[in-house]
């Protein structure tokens, strides 16, 4: 006989947990995290670079970077002054809760104030599976064209700050900010915008000065 | 690779409530899949059968329930859809400022088991 069961539960719930998981332990040795998201390309390792060059000396941070394959992103962050863990997803599209515990448990936390993780350069899969750090950051990036927000509306949604990268090739593309703004604002009206440039270091303080702003145990002495 | 993820743990969901009801076969899922996630019924259809050979899951039917998107304009206070799949600013209003009020569903409802 066939008989109806109940479910309700949410597809992703294994992974909320085990992103719960993470999040406790991270509160727990005070270590603010934040989840690098952005197409192939847009800048994340750059940034990483960036902000270790601007606070490697003053506080104890951690860089987790997750690539299909090689580790030449955590060699990268590990000559800028960090601990670094490489994931390789081995295919996989995106970081997900379960690979981050893994990486996470290589990392004595107790040493460390901030933890960046490097996701997957993709637009799409990452949005979907939460890692239980404190902020999501997207970086977007002006040679990849001002439609992206109406492109890719997920990822613009769940995000906390959005880094708008490569500013000094502004006048060499045609790139209509006024259509960019438009697309982020309504999608994510409040959303904490920093245009910069990682190469010529134009608005990278603005960006440093608000993650500094939720380091509130720094561990170095 | 997203939906591969996606489908294997839909598996797992329902092979956990299958044991624990005692079933001996699951025979279909009801999933619930709003128009704001980012997932393709195909993609998951295609990898289901090759996940679930020999276990509780294999031969099951997935049905599922799409749920469209509304939005709420938070100038005008109307109601709106996504426009041929597009958002959109306000169509009375023009603002573009609203929050969503369904459309990000994203869960197993129920199984049937024999």
């Amino acid at each position: 006989m066939v008989k109806n069961v109940s479910v309700v539960e949410n597809i992703h719930s294994a992974n909320d947990q085990l992103a719960a998981e993470i999040r406790q332990r991270l509160d727990n040795a005070s270590v603010f995290s934040i989840n690098i998201m952005a197409s192939p390309g847009a800048g994340k390792t750059s940034l990483i670079e960036r902000t270790l060059h601007e606070l490697a000396a003053l506080h104890e941070i951690a860089v987790i970077d997750g690539d299909v394959a090689t580790s030449i992103d955590a060699d990268r962050a590990a000559e800028a002054g960090a601990t670094a863990v490489q994931i390789n997803t081995g295919g996989q599209c995106h970081i997900d809760a379960n690979m981050l515990r893994i990486a996470v448990n290589e990392l004595d936390l107790a040493n460390f104030d901030l933890l960046l993780v490097e996701n997957v350069g993709n637009l799409i899969c990452p949005v979907s599976f939460q890692l239980g750090t404190h902020k999501n950051i997207l970086i977007a990036s002006i040679p990849e064209g001002d439609d992206k927000p109406y492109k890719y509306p997920a990822m613009y949604q769940d995000v906390d700050a959005l880094i708008i990268n490569k500013i000094d090739l502004l006048p060499y593309v045609d790139f209509d900010m006024a259509y960019f703004e438009k697309g982020v604002q309504l999608l994510n009206p409040d959303l904490v915008t920093f245009p910069l440039s990682c190469r010529t270091g134009e608005g990278i303080q603005a960006w440093i000065t608000w993650l500094t702003g939720f380091i509130n145990n720094p561990k170095t002495t | 690779m997203h939906e591969l993820a996606i489908t294997e743990q839909i598996a797992k969901i329902a092979n956990d409530h299958g044991e624990k009801n005692k079933a001996t076969q699951i025979t279909d899922l009801y999933l619930v899949i709003g128009e704001l996630s980012t997932v393709i019924d195909d993609s998951v259809q295609f990898y289901w059968d090759l996940i679930t050979e020999n276990t509780l899951c294999e031969g099951a039917k997935l049905h599922f329930k799409r749920i469209p998107a509304v939005f709420r304009c938070r100038d005008c206070n109307k109601e709106y859809n996504l426009d041929q799949g597009e958002l959109t600013p306000c169509p009375h209003c023009q603002s573009s400022s609203m929050d969503i009020l369904q459309g990000k569903e994203f869960h197993l409802d129920s199984i049937n088991i024999i």
